[in-house]
């Protein structure tokens, strides 16, 4: 059957649609006891729940966390998986290798990351935390689904140059005896999933598991936003009100990003990146990015789709002096009278930056629990 | 609308419950249909000899995939049998012989006149959980190496046909076309999704509880690059993929046309 997408409908509702199919789906599953859904389901020897909880000033998230509930088991799982090199052809290059904890799971330092054989891609390794509320992935959104997400690097030939296919072939070959650490994956499933078969949905669900455990809420920011006045210093705060003025109706909300796409004036690289317009070949979406989260923004240099700004200070620059005018600029980037950009003066950018930085969060960083067990490199 | 989809769904989830204990009166049977891929009056050969296309142009087919999903087997009062939605996704390979007999089975029975199908994957199943992504279309499953979805763009491809010509690529001769796009998830793009509806005029198929009709159909690649949506030529485009979303569309609306039913029996 075929489902169209009337114009004029609101961006929202097909999400919402799906949500509402899906429910459907389940109902009637129950009604006509009808039970053809491989789904997940725990075992036996069940896997213990972990409680997810949403940060009490952040909104609800997007991920539906009743289709893959957290388990001790399956985080854990999730966590080797995304650090293990297995999942690509050199068994070399884990999500890990270009997602460092330590620069809140960037590739620091690199403006472009080396995958495979030292191959480069095209676009700066985002930064993979409070994934819950996202509702698409990439610079490009080219993804709605967590769970469809790792198909990506692990197929991309500069990245890890593998097949889920032969991932899950390789993981059903552990443990080897030549590997660096002698991981068990077959039983790792069967402690998360109930038994030890390796599939695609299962091999996903682990890695959402573990990359929505990835949650960032733990800032100098967040303590003063849920009261504590002394959080922040005055020239913090006054940084506060300035990015939320002249930077917030894009870096909006407690994640600090609508989730929308914009072309924020960037002059075209040599790769001639056109972002979200590579998705929907509509002419009025080139040069649009997804803008992104500002939380760790101080831990993730360099910035922009392609990496080209090394410091916090390049990219208020860029936004005060350097805009590029071009057909799809954003238009609140436009000022009557002057050419494109933000006013901001050298002072109110040091506010800014001085508010920037209260959004690192060293718990996370630091989190043991969001760290490589000892499978991952680290180039 | 939605409404009227989740009827239907609902509709075709619960006619697939009706298939536990046969009542009386509801016998089932089984029918099969055969996807057998031709050039022109040729039956296609991958690397096989070449042929010459609606522009003139030398070709040799090296890959052809498509999907079929969501069939309906059709009666001569107009009603339908809706095969459950959830068995109803194949991808035929014209390198896996298998591939190409789509055995229907619980089939109520009766005589049948025609069919009716998806080419490609409905828009709705490209939006769904992983868990509702199984068989063929498990993303990281059977596909991988005739990659039939694509990850960086979520998004099955519908049919994929590759070739070598002297019109192809300067670099290996070649020419790709990767049709996919469902419509979108947020932003609305092109929907490539076709319904193929082919009646078997003077013939037609009985299912027995003990007879197994099997309707063979041809697909002919020459309607790929010939026919309603546009007149293609290798030499002005040898790689069709999601950036050139109209003419995908007027790819998709030739091959719309490039099935026939030879014979039942």
């Amino acid at each position: 059957m075929q489902f169209t997408l009337k114009p004029g409908r609101g961006t929202r509702q097909v999400p919402f649609a799906c949500a509402m199919l899906a429910v459907m789906f389940a109902a009637i599953s129950v009604a006509c006891k009808k039970n053809d859904d491989p789904g997940v389901k725990a075992g036996d020897a069940a896997a213990t729940p972990i409680q997810w909880k949403k940060p009490a000033h952040f909104p609800d998230p997007v991920y539906d966390l009743s289709r893959n509930p957290l388990t001790r088991e399956g985080v854990e799982l999730g966590r080797f998986l995304f650090y293990d090199g297995i999942l690509s052809r050199t068994n070399q290059i884990g999500c890990g290798t270009c997602h460092q904890q330590e620069a809140a799971f960037t590739h620091h330092g690199h403006e472009l990351s080396h995958g495979v054989d030292d191959l480069l891609g095209t676009r700066n390794s985002p930064s993979i935390q409070n994934l819950a509320w996202n509702p698409s992935f990439f610079w490009d959104g080219g993804v709605h689904d967590l769970d469809l997400v790792p198909f990506n690097p692990v197929e991309n030939p500069v990245e890890m140059d593998e097949t889920v296919k032969n991932v899950i072939i390789k993981l059903q070959n552990t443990p080897l005896a030549t590997a660096k650490m002698r991981v068990d994956y077959p039983l790792m499933f069967k402690k998360a999933f109930g038994d030890k078969q390796i599939t695609s949905e299962r091999m996903m669900k682990a890695l959402s598991q573990f990359m929505l455990s990835l949650v960032s809420a733990e800032s100098r920011y967040d303590y003063y936003r849920l009261g504590d006045q002394s959080a922040l210093t005055v020239e913090e705060q006054r940084g506060m009100a300035i990015f939320r003025s002249k930077c917030g109706s894009c870096h909006a909300g407690e994640l600090f990003t609508d989730y929308s796409f914009r072309n924020n004036g960037l002059i075209p690289s040599g790769a001639d990146d056109q972002g979200r317009f590579g998705i929907t070949a509509n002419p009025a979406d080139r040069y649009k990015f997804k803008v992104p989260s500002l939380r760790n923004v101080g831990l993730t240099a360099p910035y922009m789709h392609d990496g080209r700004y090394h410091s916090l200070q390049e990219v208020l620059d860029h936004y005060s002096d350097s805009i590029h005018p071009s057909a799809t600029l954003d238009s609140a980037l436009n000022r009557p009278g002057q050419k494109p950009g933000i006013s901001l003066t050298a002072t109110e950018k040091q506010s800014i930056i001085a508010f920037l930085a209260t959004l690192s969060d060293g718990h996370f960083i630091r989190n043991k629990q969001f760290s490589d067990p000892g499978v991952g490199t680290n180039f | 609308m939605l409404a009227a989809v989740v009827g239907m769904l609902m509709l075709a989830s619960c006619e697939s419950e009706a298939q536990g204990p046969v009542p009386s009166t509801g016998d089932k049977g089984a029918l099969t249909i055969e996807f057998d891929n031709i050039v022109g009056d040729k039956n296609l050969v991958l690397g096989g000899g070449a042929s010459t296309n609606g522009a003139g142009e030398d070709f040799v087919i090296t890959k052809f995939n498509y999907f079929v999903s969501n069939i309906k087997l059709l009666r001569a009062d107009g009603t339908s049998y809706v095969v459950p939605q959830d068995s109803s996704y194949f991808l035929i390979m014209e390198n896996k012989k298998e591939s190409q007999f789509v055995r229907l089975k619980n089939i109520p029975a009766g005589t049948y006149t025609g069919l009716e199908f998806m080419l490609g994957v409905d828009s709705l199943r490209n939006t769904m959980p992983i868990e509702r992504r199984t068989g063929v279309l498990d993303p990281g499953g059977s596909m991988m190496e005739d990659g039939m979805y694509w990850a960086w763009n979520s998004g099955y491809i519908f049919l994929k046909m590759e070739g070598t010509s002297s019109k192809g690529n300067p670099v290996n001769s070649k020419f790709y076309y990767h049709i996919g796009l469902f419509g979108g998830y947020t932003t609305r793009t092109v929907n490539n999704t076709r319904i193929v509806k082919l009646g078997f005029g003077e013939l037609k198929a009985d299912v027995t509880t003990s007879k197994t009709p099997e309707v063979h159909l041809f697909a002919d690649v020459q309607k790929v690059f010939k026919g309603p949506g546009i007149n293609l030529s290798i030499g002005q485009y040898n790689s069709v993929m999601s950036q050139q979303p109209q003419v995908t569309a007027q790819i998709a609306d030739n091959y719309t046309q490039m099935f026939s039913v030879d014979h039942i029996h």
